[in-house]
């Protein structure tokens, strides 16, 4: 079963959250970001070659334009496959646990599996970031020494950053499996 | 519960047959090792199957059954595939189907008896999960150990699901030696079945290795034996191969080698690790070495070198004239007390005209000795970096006398000062009591004492002067030593296989090594920690005081063994913390610090050995524990840095070998519940 649904993120960018119900113990929660801009893109490159240009006029040596080429280029490049996430995926597999998936502008695909045993709970926490104080959804992990403390927050989402109406989306879906895997791993 | 299926992707398109592997109850999965294949002898598999159970140790018993034929199988077949389940009694009975060119999967799971509870009728899913079988053997995602403090039958709570499938998987390599090529009674398809191919060099050199790992490890304790004899302990030779950082080297190297050609097989991963290294070490250093030489000896370098070194050794010489000149005249400014001045400048220069002659003197034989150094670095490039040092110690050594000479006199001008301050207010320094007594003086004596002490007070800038500049230079050269020093041990440790495997294959090094699992809250956490640096590791004052007769290295070793041990490190300047404590003697000992220190997964490479660290009067202990990257499949960014941070973080364990698959459109999984 699936389900998109568009919302925003803390800037008003626009994102799409797909929901995929695969069964009772099993979700996905797939989170579009904006794609880049070209307005972002050509405000950088003429910035950048503008610069260069000023350098070339006060020593008048034209490598600086052709290095001014491949920094945009080789820069561009970079951005794409190191920083700019296109889209961010969030399975959860009940009895199994919960995997992260971060796919980049290039196609590189980076992931995190988390094991359902380290998983303590999933909760919304407050941050201040930068100016603003926002919600954002983590998962707290067990300490294996002691299962009382918590020894680690992953983040969820944080290069899609999506608004408190979404995330309460999410953490319902995942408050169920987790209610569902409690009440199994309980029962003999 | 749901009950989890991991079927290995190698046996995704083999033919029917039955499910081998092995079944863990408590999380409710099915581990699948391998497929069987028709037509077998059920006696004959009965009998593998218990082999392997006792070879492994691991429950191997027939699953299910597996089915990958053209259409839906027919009724006849489907009731012998359920009759296989009364030959082999297994609970609960796995039954996969596969149609041959589609992409549908069914699951069944038939239980026999009633279950103990009973429990809703839609509760009996399976979940489908594929693994790839040579990624999770390889890798070292296994259960952690059982931490000492804990009680013998407590389960971690951290003993996932999946590190049992790892530990499973890894432990079956008995059954991955029979496939499906064999001539044997029972056909086999798993991992091995994917045609992975041998190397016949590499067959060959796993043959050769056993007698020559014999015969180079009598050879080295031969030599090792030679080195151990009584002369080397008399007085002389004992003295210059603590002095002396290519003996140290030499040694190191020496214990290195005894390693890697010991016959003894390494017993877990972590000194399979360790030798791995050392061995690319030594190789990446003898590599070096001979590209060294081959550049020193082509092209008359050394000659060239030979040639330039005398006239260097002589301009130096000229610059320390000009110092000492300008000293002994006002120098920046400074009113220098004459007498004094010109007496201790043309001590200096009457020293500094004999080093000048000694150079003189060596000058024909310098080409010669160049020429067999550069010989040495066929043995390695650290071994000739060690005789570099070694040389600029020994031509430097001048500047060395300079500066215990200006390091005495200024701490005896500093001594009877202290003292005859004392002296001046009336008291006393009380040695049986440790401590400043009030005492009368006689007037004679304190004529004379307050005399001596305006005498050395007004002396004392001259001194003092000298005393710094020399100590500036000692500094320079120490500085150089301790650079090339830290290149040295830059090459004996760096862990050169583990990056490697971290970069090529990310799924051998999965799981954190051992020494930076949580620890209890009472164990001081490990850090790196760096004293502020006093003057060759001792403030000033200190260094002067707690008996600066003694030769520098002594000196801090002294206040090494002064120091208490104390569990945590101080933040005043310290030689080295208690934790570390490798000995307190001078140059011979150093502090050698634990694997913590390695960065990487699974690495407990040789231990780093900080000479210039001690030299420099900076040491480090313990090692920080790094922030681990996030992801290891896909992007291997190597956040983990060198020398580690003081960062706690324990990031999740990625699964780098299991692909979870939702029930994706491919795979569909129909379960039935309890069968009639």
């Amino acid at each position: 079963m699936e389900d998109e649904r568009s919302f925003s993120d803390i800037c008003g960018g626009r994102l799409a959250l797909q929901r995929r119900y695969y069964s009772p113990s099993c979700r996905e929660f797939c989170l579009s970001c904006p794609r880049l801009s070209l307005r972002s893109l050509t405000a950088v490159t003429c910035t950048v070659w503008l610069a260069a240009y000023g350098l070339f006029t006060l020593c008048e040596n034209s490598m600086i334009l052709s290095a001014a080429i491949f920094i945009t280029l080789l820069g561009l490049l970079g951005y794409l496959h190191f920083v700019k996430i296109d889209q961010e995926t969030l399975l959860i597999i009940d009895s199994l646990g919960i995997q992260m998936t971060s796919s980049y502008a290039s196609g590189k695909e980076s992931t995190t599996f988390i094991e359902m045993g380290k998983v303590k709970d999933i909760v919304i926490n407050e941050a201040i970031y930068m100016q603003k104080v926002i919600y954002y959804l983590c998962i707290l992990l067990k300490d294996p020494v002691e299962p009382h403390r918590i020894s680690q927050v992953v983040p969820v989402f944080q290069s899609a950053k999506p608004r408190l109406d979404c995330l309460i989306e999410v953490y319902r879906s995942c408050q169920e499996i987790l209610a569902h895997q409690k009440a199994t791993s309980t029962s003999p | 519960m749901v009950l989890k299926a991991f079927f290995p992707t190698c046996c995704v398109s083999v033919d029917s047959g039955l499910l081998v592997g092995r079944w863990v109850p408590e999380h409710s999965s099915a581990v699948v090792l391998a497929v069987l294949h028709f037509p077998f002898i059920p006696i004959q598999v009965k009998q593998l199957l218990a082999q392997v159970r006792q070879a492994s140790q691991v429950g191997v018993a027939v699953l299910g059954t597996w089915c990958h034929c053209r259409q839906e199988p027919e009724e006849s077949l489907g009731r012998f595939l359920e009759g296989l389940g009364a030959v082999f009694p297994h609970e609960p009975w796995l039954q996969l189907c596969r149609e041959r060119g589609g992409t549908f999967w069914s699951c069944e799971v038939t239980h026999r008896q009633a279950p103990a509870a009973p429990s809703a009728p839609g509760e009996d899913q399976v979940m489908l999960i594929f693994y790839d079988q040579r990624q999770v053997l390889l890798s070292q995602l296994h259960p952690p150990t059982v931490l000492p403090d804990r009680q013998a039958g407590a389960t971690p709570a951290s003993t996932g699901g999946l590190a049992v499938v790892f530990d499973t998987v890894a432990r079956s390599e008995v059954l991955f030696r029979s496939d499906r090529f064999d001539e044997g009674p029972v056909r086999l398809s798993h991992w091995q079945s994917e045609g992975v191919e041998a190397s016949i060099l590499v067959e060959l050199a796993r043959r050769a290795s056993g007698p020559v790992c014999l015969l180079l490890a009598s050879l080295l304790s031969l030599v090792s034996a030679i080195g151990a004899c009584r002369v080397f302990r008399l007085w002389p030779l004992s003295f210059l191969g603590s002095k002396l950082s290519t003996c140290e080297q030499l040694r190191h190297r020496l214990e290195h080698l005894t390693l890697i050609f010991s016959t003894r097989k390494a017993e877990n991963s972590a000194q399979l690790m360790r030798k791995a290294n050392t061995v690319a070490s030594v190789l990446l250093d003898v590599a070096l070495g001979l590209t060294l030489l081959s550049w020193l000896h082509g092209r008359s370098r050394i000659g060239h070198l030979a040639d330039a070194l005398v006239p260097v050794a002589d301009h130096v010489a000229e610059e320390l004239q000009h110092l000492l000149q300008w000293l002994m005249g006002a120098p920046a400014g400074l009113k220098m007390n004459r007498a004094l001045d010109q007496v201790l400048g043309r001590f200096f220069l009457y020293h500094i005209h004999l080093w000048i002659s000694y150079i003189h003197l060596m000058s024909p034989f310098v080409e010669h000795i160049l020429w067999h150094v550069g010989l040495s670095a066929c043995l390695g490039l650290t071994v000739a970096l060690s005789l570099l040092s070694d040389i600029i110690a020994l031509l430097t050594f001048h500047i060395y006398c300079f500066y215990v000479y200006g390091a005495r006199l200024y701490c005896l001008k500093i001594h009877g000062l202290s003292s005859l301050w004392r002296l001046f207010r009336g008291k006393k320094w009380n040695v049986l009591r440790q401590r400043v007594d009030s005492c009368s003086y006689d007037l004679d004596q304190l004529f004379i004492g307050t005399l001596l002490f305006t005498i050395l007070l007004f002396l004392l800038p001259t001194t003092a002067l000298y005393y710094l500049v020399f100590t500036l230079l000692r500094l320079l050269v120490v500085a150089v030593q301790g650079l090339i020093h830290l290149l040295v041990d830059l090459i004996n440790s760096l862990p050169l296989y583990s990056l490697g495997l971290r970069l090529c294959r990310p799924y051998r090094l999965a799981d954190k090594p051992t020494a930076l699992q949580p620890r209890d809250a009472h164990l001081p956490s490990p850090q790196l920690w760096l004293p502020p640096q006093g003057l060759l590791g001792c403030p000033v004052p200190q260094a002067v005081l707690w008996g600066a007769h003694l030769p520098l290295e002594a000196e801090r070793g002294q206040a090494g063994l002064r120091e208490p041990a104390a569990g945590l490190p101080r933040t005043t300047a310290q030689p080295r913390p208690a934790l570390c404590q490798g000995g307190a003697s001078s140059a011979g000992a150093r502090p050698v610090l634990c694997g913590r220190c390695c960065m990487l997964p699974n690495t407990a490479g040789p231990a780093i050995t900080p000479w210039a660290w001690r030299s420099l009067g900076v040491s480090r202990c313990g090692g920080g524990q790094p922030s681990w990257p996030r992801s290891i499949t896909g992007t291997a960014c190597l956040e983990t840095r060198f020398p580690p941070a003081a960062v706690t973080t324990v990031a999740s364990t990625a699964a780098p070998g299991v692909q979870s698959t939702a029930p994706c459109p491919p795979c569909v999984p129909r379960s039935r519940g309890p069968g009639p």
